[in-house]
């Protein structure tokens, strides 16, 4: 096991693996979010308040999840990529950054298509919104930073430092807009004891939760894998490879 | 070769940086004149009227503070890194968060304190009461420091970089956001009568808790700048 690890941590080893496991990323993935919207959208039932235009919850929530989510893993790599000088957990938490913002984006807009009948306009300056906002402009401040520095290790320490800041701070962000104002509905889902949340409706939220971690996955090794190319375009066995008939 | 106490470094660079800017005094005050102007920009473009100025006024302030410290956070380690002398402090012998802590402290005293001293004027423009004036220097007192200290970080990621100032506000701008809500919501609440006590306690926090950390911070992003 910890010799794979070891094996992982090689661009070359990490290349093919990541290689051999996207198609089958992918499969399961399609799988997984084709039973989840049919959950969602035909066999789950209809809201008694909020009618069909709930059912939008199946792309919104995962995505917010998400983008937290993936925000921590941008850190947490980071960390990993500053403190043992790993390149590939470099590389995972530079590539993470545009598929997180691209989440925050989606949950943004679900949420906002969503708010208009709900609550009468497309953005209110409620607590939630807000600091998914906020979380969006961490995503886009790493992603500047990165592209500005010209060395491109440099450049993913010092990203790395502003997302361990950022995750620092995102509790802080988020309490402090909670306080600010709330207007947003309460979790229905993490409440502890019986969740408020009917069982038909929590089984396709949760197959697209997971679908959705799978697709960050894939997309994290496919991005990976060019950025593997990418530094290591002067190796041996990256020229190898693009000799190769 | 002898070797600094790290309470006399501590002193000297504060002093040596005190006094550089005394030197270049005009640096020192367009800050602050950007912040009175920012303030003034206000009422020319929402209108005079008295009763939305006052309701008004805690959250612009706040905000012209903000960008004010903001703009001024270039100088931290600009002419330093510039000159070299950045990277003597990073080969000596002195650990370089406690000299980065030193330069974040003479920076506030040059650029954050004065703000406090024209805030009470700035309050006065648009009529506060006089307890709203107290929290407003107040939570300057305890906001800015923080201000500088999480600037300080940004300003070390970008220091290499030729056109870092628009990056540096990216950065840090979504970073100052709870300082601004709780020290704007602390004037609007002492305006209104009501207990600020909870908004000064989280400030403090906030407080602590950039002193002890940020300069580690600061020093590690100084290190992978100019490495």
């Amino acid at each position: 096991m910890l010799r794979f690890f070891h094996q992982l941590g090689s661009p070359k080893y990490f290349y093919h693996i990541a290689g051999r496991w996207i198609p089958w990323l992918a499969g399961i993935f399609i799988l997984l979010v084709l039973a989840g919207l049919y959950q969602g959208m035909v066999v789950a039932p209809t809201d008694y308040q909020q009618g069909d235009s709930y059912r939008i919850m199946f792309i919104h929530v995962p995505s917010a999840w998400m983008s937290l989510f993936i925000y921590v893993v941008m850190a947490g790599a980071g960390a990993i990529g500053l403190i043992w000088h790993m390149k590939l957990a470099e590389v995972i938490a530079i590539s993470s950054a545009p598929i997180g913002a691209s989440f925050t984006f989606l949950a943004l807009v679900t949420g906002s298509i969503w708010g208009k009948p709900m609550w009468g306009a497309w953005w209110v300056w409620d607590a939630r919104l807000t600091s998914e906002l906020i979380l969006l402009f961490l995503y886009l401040g790493v992603m500047a930073l990165y592209s500005a520095v010209e060395d491109k290790r440099t450049a993913a320490r010092a990203t790395a430092i502003l997302a361990i800041v950022g995750v620092v701070n995102i509790p802080i962000i988020h309490y402090s807009v909670e306080w600010w104002n709330t207007l947003h509905q309460g979790p229905t889902v993490t409440k502890f004891g019986a969740p408020s949340i009917d069982l038909r409706m929590l089984i396709p939220l949760l197959i697209m939760a997971v679908a959705f971690k799978l697709f960050y996955l894939l997309v994290v090794l496919m991005r990976a894998r060019v950025e593997v190319l990418q530094r290591e375009r002067n190796a041996q066995w990256v020229r190898e490879l693009v000799d190769a008939p | 070769m002898s070797t600094l106490s790290l309470r006399r470094a501590f002193t000297l660079l504060l002093w040596r940086d005190m006094l550089l800017a005394f030197r270049r005094r005009t640096e020192m005050i367009n800050p602050l004149l950007f912040f009175i102007l920012v303030t003034a920009l206000f009422p020319l473009g929402i209108g005079a009227d008295p009763a939305l100025l006052r309701s008004v006024a805690p959250g612009i302030i706040w905000v012209a503070a903000l960008l004010a410290a903001m703009l001024s956070l270039d100088s931290v380690f600009r002419s330093d890194f510039e000159d070299g002398s950045l990277e003597q402090f990073l080969i000596s012998a002195q650990p370089v968060s406690i000299l980065v802590l030193a330069k974040v402290i003479a920076h506030w005293l040059i650029t954050g304190l004065p703000l406090l001293i024209v805030a009470p004027l700035l309050g006065l423009l648009p009529d506060l009461p006089s307890a709203s004036i107290g929290t407003l220097m107040l939570t300057l007192a305890l906001g800015t420091p923080v201000l500088s200290m999480i600037g300080a970080i940004g300003v070390a990621l970008t220091v290499g970089l030729r056109r870092g100032g628009v990056i540096l506000s990216l950065l840090v701008l979504p970073l100052y956001i709870p300082v601004l809500i709780f020290a704007a919501n602390a004037v609007e609440s002492a305006g209104a009568g009501l207990p600020i006590t909870a908004h000064l306690s989280l400030l403090t926090a906030l407080l602590v808790l950039s002193v002890s950390l940020s300069p580690l911070a600061t020093a590690a992003a100084l290190k992978i700048s100019l490495s």
